[in-house]
């Protein structure tokens, strides 16, 4: 039995029927075909599939399509506005904070709700902040220093 | 040489997709008619299958089939090859069927597969698949693996003895009866999981009509990859195009040829439609290789000076079920070379035995068998410092080979190319304030703290290698590289490589290199790596090859275009070709600078031919490979710093110096995220990290909440430092840097953690030093 769900993604609204299982990561990947987000793990431990529900940053593969109706969601595709990248994207380029980047769209996207919550943290409140997402290639030095590069551009 | 570009921190040219969700890895690849596979796998580590019963599987909606390993044997799928076998180790390679056929030998072994039109549905099939088993005997530990007794994984391998390799350098039994001092240890180097961030993942479509296959996978190595599916499937090595698309990381779990890759060839045939499999990542810790799995039992000779004699060890090296294709190379080659580290030891004895057990199959992991030399010998001058009073850091100089810059060589026989060691110690020391660290060290002790300081000094064989050597190691493939340097007529220009980056940036330095040596910008150039059917054939990116041996090809390639220019240039200018010189993105001709002609002006005289040389073929592009004289042998020296809380075991990692030198640096900014990634690696094996398997061969880590992964809040911000001794082995005079930091961080802050416990007389814990070991072991000692 389908459900049908209404979600807006990136600022663009939608309607469909998904089955009621569908999780929200998939309805992005494979529904909507926006394979930015991307899969890491399946219990919820690397953050690589987190996205921007409501605002808030959530694990996508945590959250079924179903309960996202009604909800706007920003993912990795909708950050960057008229061809200019966001503050966190070019910091994340311009500090090295990246190698393989398959945890990137994920880690900024949590670093947007942490600057938003939070908008000059410290080293440790980032380190702290960003522990739901795992990067195995970095060892994080550098995603620190674009998160804080990222809040001095955005004061 | 411009150095402006070469030797500079510029941002790299991989990022905007990456940064904006507009690169591609495997999985997010879709195409017309495309089904999912998904595997059933064994929850036994050892059993008889006695029967699959799919039918329940096959009535559900969705399904498009179930298959059996049987049927993959008769449709003519082979067993997966192991690609490196040592000699004069009497290796044994049992067969390895990509899908079990009558038996299973570790928990996730392959029993059946399913193809559905979508992967939910081919889950849920996977799941009503039945299958009975007769448990068998499990062995699990390498040790215990290879008693007398111990359960028997393959038929035609008694006693689960895989190989038996030695290397012996000097006379090691002299040097231990003329010992003074003799410390021992026993090492266990636990099992690791790679974890690269992107699951692995395999889409394949088979084009019947044509004969023609296409791979996209998740691998360092397509062209290995291309070669090793066309022994493995049949499909002859012409027809098959492999192409690696955006990588998520592999640290080595992505070398392997694996058996899901010829499932979904195998499906895509039989089903006639393109198949796609995505692991999750239950699946990866369960099915894609480990690494180390050492039991290490080792001793090192020296005199009361601490003069060090000689070193003598035997190892039990868990290879898993299976062979996986680099396999034993790994605890042999990779290891039992390196002993000596960067110490003049003139004996050493190792036996290293290879040792089937019922877990996942074991491989290259970031390092790979030089983090379980590395620590052997670290650990153990650490300890015949403590026996002998004396500080680590001045028995270690005392020890030190000499600098060189013309080859030395060890007892193991290995020839290093360049090294000047107590340059990087000296300079970690410093940057550290070491005596100012021992005096903190002491105060803190007078206040009950625990406070901790480790070293190591490491030198390590990466760059592989020379092909002859490859051969006579008995590596199934070669080792050399490639490249092709294609000139556009806009004067733009496309670089192919044999490699294949995934992280490590080489579409950036490579940029830097041919900016650098042929003065066009560096946006011009464009490198392409990945896809057998636009690259020249190569053998890939592991053992930090792709830029100690890619560049080697790629200077070729530019070597080449340079001299073409230079005939091209004479004849546009009317010189002679010999009078011609290149500086600078120009050729002149000698002695008058105001004529002379741009790379871009020849790569367009070139392209289009009108106006010249006689003989000369036209177009500006150049195909080299490169296959170096011996291996590269970067070194350095780390300093951690700890404070263990003896109430609750805890460890803090307070400092990480690391001083290393991997010769010339083309992009500092990328060696030091190499190096960065690297220490985080190696300081998680020392602290979290560790695959656990219970007595029935149950993997108890096998997700990432039992699976400790460093995180950010971990670690202190790593303080680096550089020394610069190139090697002379290639013609930039670079080194690898892509595992130094894995290494050595994982010596250096054990050591500090054994050092911050010492006054609590505690001499050993096995790794990972999780809080409860620590405070397990503090307890011990107290009671003794």
């Amino acid at each position: 039995m389908k459900q049908t769900v209404s979600i807006s993604v990136n600022g663009v609204p939608g309607t469909r029927d998904v089955e009621p299982r569908l999780l929200l990561v998939h309805y992005l990947r494979e529904t909507l075909g926006l394979t930015g987000t991307g899969v890491g793990c399946d219990t919820s431990q690397c953050g690589a599939c987190t996205v921007l529900l409501d605002g808030r940053a959530v694990k996508s593969c945590t959250v079924l399509a179903a309960q996202a109706d009604g909800a706007e969601v920003t993912t990795i595709e909708g950050l960057a506005r008229d061809g200019q990248l966001h503050p966190l994207q070019q910091a994340f380029w311009d500090n090295h904070g990246l190698q393989c980047g398959f945890c990137t769209p994920g880690m900024i996207l949590t670093a947007c709700d942490l600057l938003k919550r939070s908008p000059q943290p410290s080293e440790a409140e980032i380190r702290y902040g960003i522990e739901g997402n795992l990067c195995r290639c970095t060892g994080y030095q550098n995603i620190v220093a674009a998160i804080q590069d990222a809040a001095a551009r955005m004061k | 040489m411009a150095s402006r570009v070469f030797g500079s921190g510029i941002k790299r040219r991989e990022d905007p997709r990456l940064v904006t969700g507009q690169a591609r890895y495997t999985d997010d690849f879709t195409l017309p008619g495309m089904a999912h596979l998904a595997v059933v796998r064994s929850p036994y580590a050892h059993a008889r299958i006695k029967r699959i019963d799919a039918s329940r599987a096959r009535s559900l909606p969705g399904v498009v089939a179930v298959f059996t390993g049987q049927e993959m044997k008769d449709a003519g799928f082979g067993g997966i090859p192991c690609a490196w076998v040592v000699p004069n180790s009497d290796t044994k390679t049992p067969p390895y069927p990509p899908i079990a056929i009558e038996t299973v030998r570790y928990v996730g072994n392959a029993v059946a597969i399913v193809v559905a039109e979508d992967r939910y549905l081919a889950r849920d099939a996977a799941d009503a698949v039945l299958v009975d088993y007769e448990p068998l005997p499990v062995a699990v530990d390498p040790r215990k693996a290879a008693e007398k007794g111990a359960p028997q994984l393959h038929a035609d391998v008694p006693g689960n003895l895989c190989f038996h390799w030695k290397v012996s350098g000097g006379d090691v039994e002299a040097a231990f009866r003329s010992a003074e001092v003799v410390v021992k240890d026993t090492i266990r180097q636990q099992r690791l999981i790679p974890n690269a961030m992107e699951p692995r993942a395999a889409l394949a479509q088979w084009n019947g009509a044509m004969g023609e296959l296409t791979l996209w996978v998740t691998s360092q190595n397509p062209h290995i990859a291309r070669f090793l599916l066309s022994l493995d499937t049949g499909t002859p090595e012409h027809k098959i195009r492999v192409i690696a698309p955006e990588v998520g990381g592999g640290f080595g779990s992505k070398i392997p040829h694996y058996p899901e890759d010829s499932m979904v060839v195998f499906a895509s045939k039989a089903t006639n439609r393109p198949v796609k499999w995505t692991e999750t990542r239950s699946e990866n810790y369960k099915c894609t290789i480990h690494g180390r799995d050492h039991v290490q039992e080792v001793e090192l000779a020296a005199r009361k000076d601490g003069t060090i004699l000689g070193l003598r060890a035997k190892v039990w090296a868990g290879m898993g079920a299976y062979l996986s294709t680099a396999s034993t190379g790994i605890p042999t080659i990779l290891h039992g070379l390196m002993l000596s580290g960067v110490y003049d030891i003139p004996a050493i004895h190792e036996d290293v035995f290879g040792v089937f057990t019922n877990t996942t199959p074991v491989d290259a992991y970031r390092g790979a068998g030089r983090p379980e030399a590395t620590f052997m010998i670290e650990r153990l001058v650490d300890l015949l410092a403590r026996e002998l009073q004396v500080d680590p850091a001045e028995l270690r100089r005392k020890n030190l080979i000499p600098p060189f810059t013309d080859g030395h060589t060890v007892a193991t026989g290995l020839v290093y190319d360049t090294g000047n060691y107590e340059a990087a110690l000296d300079k970690a020391l410093q940057m550290a304030d070491y005596e100012r660290l021992r005096k903190e060290q002491q105060e803190a002790r007078a206040k009950g703290r625990h406070l901790g300081i480790g070293l190591c000094t490491y030198a390590e064989i990466c760059g592989l290698g020379p092909s002859q050597v490859a051969g006579a190691v008995g590596f199934g493939g070669g080792l050399w590289e490639s490249a092709i340097v294609r000139f556009h007529p806009s004067g733009k220009v496309h670089v192919m490589v044999g490699v294949s980056p995934h992280g490590q940036g080489e579409e950036t330095t490579f940029a830097q290199i041919v900016a650098s040596e042929l003065g066009v910008p560096v946006d011009d150039v464009v490198v392409l790596h990945g896809d057998t059917s636009q690259t020249p054939m190569g053998w890939g990116t592991y053992g930090s090859r792709t830029t100690a041996v890619g560049s080697g090809a790629l200077m070729g390639a530019i070597g080449k275009i340079k001299e073409k220019a230079k005939l091209v240039t004479a004849h546009l200018l009317e010189a002679a070709a010999e009078d011609i010189e290149y500086a600078d993105g120009k050729f002149y001709v000698k002695g008058s600078k105001d004529r002379f002609k741009t790379i871009q002006d020849v790569a367009l005289m070139a392209n289009v031919a009108w106006n010249y040389p006689k003989g000369l073929e036209p177009g500006l592009e150049a195909s080299a490979f490169f296959d170096p004289p011996n291996f590269v042998y970067p070194f350095g020296a780390h300093v951690a710093v700890v404070e263990v809380d003896a109430e609750t075991g805890e460890i803090a990692l307070k400092r990480y110096v690391a001083v290393d030198d991997c010769g010339r640096v083309i992009n500092p900014m990328i060696v030091e995220g190499q190096i960065h990634g690297g220490i985080a690696q190696g300081v998680g094996q020392a602290l979290w990290e560790g695959a656990v398997y219970d007595d029935d061969g149950q993997l108890l880590t096998g997700t990432m909440m039992d699976y400790a992964l460093p995180k950010a809040l971990a670690f202190p911000r790593f303080e680096l430092g550089m020394t610069e001794t190139p090697t002379t082995v290639n013609p930039l005079g670079v080194k690898g840097i892509g595992e130094t930091g894995t290494i050595a961080s994982t010596p250096a802050v054990y050591n500090a953690v054994l050092d911050a416990l010492a006054p609590l007389g505690v001499a050993r814990v096995d790794m990972p030093l999780t809080p409860e070991r620590v405070w397990r072991a503090i307890r011990a000692a107290k009671r003794s």
